[in-house]
């Protein structure tokens, strides 16, 4: 019987299985942020023990950092100290920092993927749960938590259980205004927030064959939204187009060799799937949500579900969601005013995402009554942005184009909403208190957040273009 | 942190909400330490105060009828952010074991790797708990990791539990993962020698 290609990358990088154990994965690139690491380096102190090999884990700082002013010192004492802590252990350790004023800081799931870093047939962790992204490129990429971090640190290994794998099929064609956010915020809403607990997912079909990478990256980066471990998509040659040339990518007879293996990376014909969902992108509509986690999502003139749809023993955490929303079962979110609007986050802050905003606000101007954040995902994308003048088409709009981090998409710095306040965000988590205490999110796409942008209120963008 | 886990009976604190997600167990902002302590102050910060740190009446913790070293929750519980700090708060604030229909995975290996045992139950046998707590809040619980079940001690109502026969040896034993992947340096270093590019 044939393998899938999860299992192939898998298999490959078993160092030791033994009985009553789980595997002892190698990894091949450990990313590591100022957040999740500095337990795991005061655990390798405690044991003295080394990193075991530094020049697979890079580090960056985002999840902490301002947006703006970022040549000052940070304000906030904690996160300061937390980013100087950064530093201060990838310097003890060998591990090279892209930190604050580096060309090549950004959002960690930004970065690997630009820099050529992340590659097909690699395992990928972070101590993050979106390292998913990296899945993008036929990887097997998955966010783990610190004492796993400080496991890798200390071995390049990690023990874990082998996920069951599960195939998502989209086929067909995207309709017009409706983007690659669109169809994973779909797919959550049909299968659950926990709908791929346990499984290591493969997206499939000719809608994500005909996806670009970045957009790739936007489905794989909320498989974690859906309980998945990570999600993966076979590379092609969109794929080797996007990695070629890019600063850490092999070159000449490296590049020739890499690409001869990487060719074999597909799922066999005859492999059996422990799971198989099938949906056609026909029936995708711009979607946004409207409760508390991303599973609570719809087409954008959809109506929410009344009590009645609801099963009884869900009602509760449902009522109790809406009442967080402070929205009404059963009514629309057409025409909802919006007080923020955030385009930014590892699931849409790159140059893509920032180009076809900057195309659809061209001309316009925001709504008074909005503030609009831009968060470009790295120093790349900002100097790109800046080089194609979209930061001029944004300033004109009335948006702020801001610094790299992961900024609103968690509120750990500066960046919050305010209580009681909408945002539609193009991030990933719509989750009580994310975006800040009492703050109140909706998901969607780069599109229709600009939408929003525009008219200060939730509305479809097929109408705009 | 008690590296070792010790069959309890105890009471239990319910809250049957679903999909609690880490952000709820601990807000983004309260990750900003460096260390592994101190965490349980935060424990579910946004449900437990309002505004000016008032604690909020209505929430379980902060009512004295329940109380207790297990946590009972709705299905999905540990969803979204793969922060270990949820464990750490978790296991600051006293809970040693986490029952609930439904785990997120990357929360139930934070919870094993930090000594708190999380028990995943039917959803029926779910819903005995809570009608148990209901009835009589002090509700007894016995955890037993041994023999893999728990109990309602008043009802005698009991039901098995899965555990990987690894995890539970490290959790009787104190052991962690670190200790026994240091033991494969060898193999890892073999294994590195057959791979000619970094993938």
């Amino acid at each position: 019987m044939g393998k899938t290609l999860f299992d192939k990358i898998w298999d490959s990088h078993i160092v030791a299985s033994r009985s009553g154990h789980p595997d002892a994965v190698y990894i091949n690139t450990h990313f590591i942020h100022e957040v999740t690491s500095p337990q795991a380096f005061d655990g390798l102190r405690k044991r003295g023990v080394p990193v075991f090999r530094p020049a697979k884990t890079r580090a960056t700082a985002d999840h902490n950092v301002p947006t703006l002013d970022q040549h000052l010192p940070i304000k906030e004492a904690l996160s300061r100290k937390q980013v100087e802590m950064l530093t201060a252990n990838t310097a003890e350790f060998g591990v090279e920092l892209y930190g604050l004023g580096h060309p090549y800081q950004g959002i960690v799931h930004v970065i690997g993927p630009e820099l050529g870093i992340t590659l097909p047939g690699m395992t990928i962790v972070c101590g993050d749960s979106h390292t998913s992204t990296h899945g993008a490129f036929g990887a097997v990429a998955f966010g783990i938590g610190t004492s796993e971090v400080e496991q890798v640190l200390a071995t390049q290994c990690i023990l874990q259980y082998k996920p069951k794998r599960m195939r998502i099929t989209v086929n067909g064609q995207l309709k017009k205004g409706v983007v690659s956010k669109d169809i994973i915020l779909y797919i959550i809403s049909q299968i659950t927030a926990a709908g791929g607990t346990g499984y290591f997912v493969e997206y499939a079909g000719e809608a994500i064959r005909s996806l670009s990478m970045e957009a790739r990256m936007t489905i794989c980066n909320m498989s974690i939204e859906m309980g998945a471990r990570g999600g993966l998509i076979a590379p092609d040659d969109i794929t080797f187009d996007y990695i070629k040339g890019r600063e850490f990518a092999p070159k000449g007879e490296d590049w020739e060799k890499s690409l001869a293996y990487w060719k074999t990376l597909q799922t066999d014909a005859d492999a059996v799937f422990d799971a198989e969902l099938t949906f056609d992108a026909a029936d995708i509509e711009p979607q946004i949500t409207y409760g508390t986690n991303p599973g609570m999502g719809m087409g954008v003139t959809g109506n929410i579900p009344s009590l009645a749809d609801i099963e009884e023993k869900e009602q509760l955490s449902f009522s109790k969601s809406l009442q967080y929303m402070d929205l009404q079962p059963g009514s629309q979110l057409l025409g909802k005013k919006v007080d923020y609007v955030f385009i930014g986050s590892c699931t849409n802050s790159r140059i893509e995402d920032l180009r076809m905003v900057a195309e659809f606000v061209k001309g316009k101007k925001k709504s008074d009554d909005v503030t609009v954040w831009i968060v470009p995902g790295s120093k790349q994308v900002e100097a790109q942005a800046i080089a194609e003048g979209i930061d001029k088409i944004f300033e004109a709009a009335g948006f702020q184009l801001r610094q790299p981090g992961c900024s609103a998409c968690l509120a750990m710095n500066e960046d919050k909403i305010p209580a009681g306040k909408y945002c539609i965000a193009t991030s990933n988590r719509n989750f009580e208190g994310r975006q800040g205490p009492n703050a109140r999110t909706f998901l969607a796409s780069p599109l229709t957040a600009a939408a929003a942008a525009i008219t200060g209120k939730v509305a479809d963008v097929r109408a705009m273009i | 942190m008690d590296k070792k886990f010790a069959n309890l009976v105890s009471s239990v604190v319910p809250l049957p909400i679903e999909n609690i997600d880490t952000d709820q167990i601990i807000p983004a902002r309260f990750l900003k330490a460096t260390t592994r302590d101190g965490f349980g102050e935060n424990l579910f910060r946004d449900w437990r105060f309002g505004e000016n740190n008032q604690p909020k009446a209505d929430f379980v913790l902060n009512n004295d009828t329940y109380k207790g070293k297990v946590l009972v929750a709705g299905k999905n519980f540990g969803c979204g952010s793969s922060r270990e700090h949820a464990a750490w708060a978790l296991g600051d604030y006293g809970f040693k074991v986490v029952v609930s229909s439904f785990f997120a995975d990357i929360f139930k290996n934070n919870a094993l790797n930090n000594f708190i045992l999380p028990v995943q139950v039917s959803e029926d046998f779910l819903q005995k708990i809570f009608r148990a707590v209901e009835k009589v809040p002090s509700a007894a619980i016995e955890v037993n990791l041994e023999e893999q079940f728990i109990e309602i001690k008043a009802t005698g109502e009991k039901e098995n539990f899965d555990i990987n026969p690894y995890k539970k040896t490290c959790l009787l034993n104190g052991y962690d993962d670190i200790d026994y992947l240091l033991s494969l340096r060898g193999e890892i270093e073999a294994y590195e020698t057959t791979r000619p590019f970094n993938f």
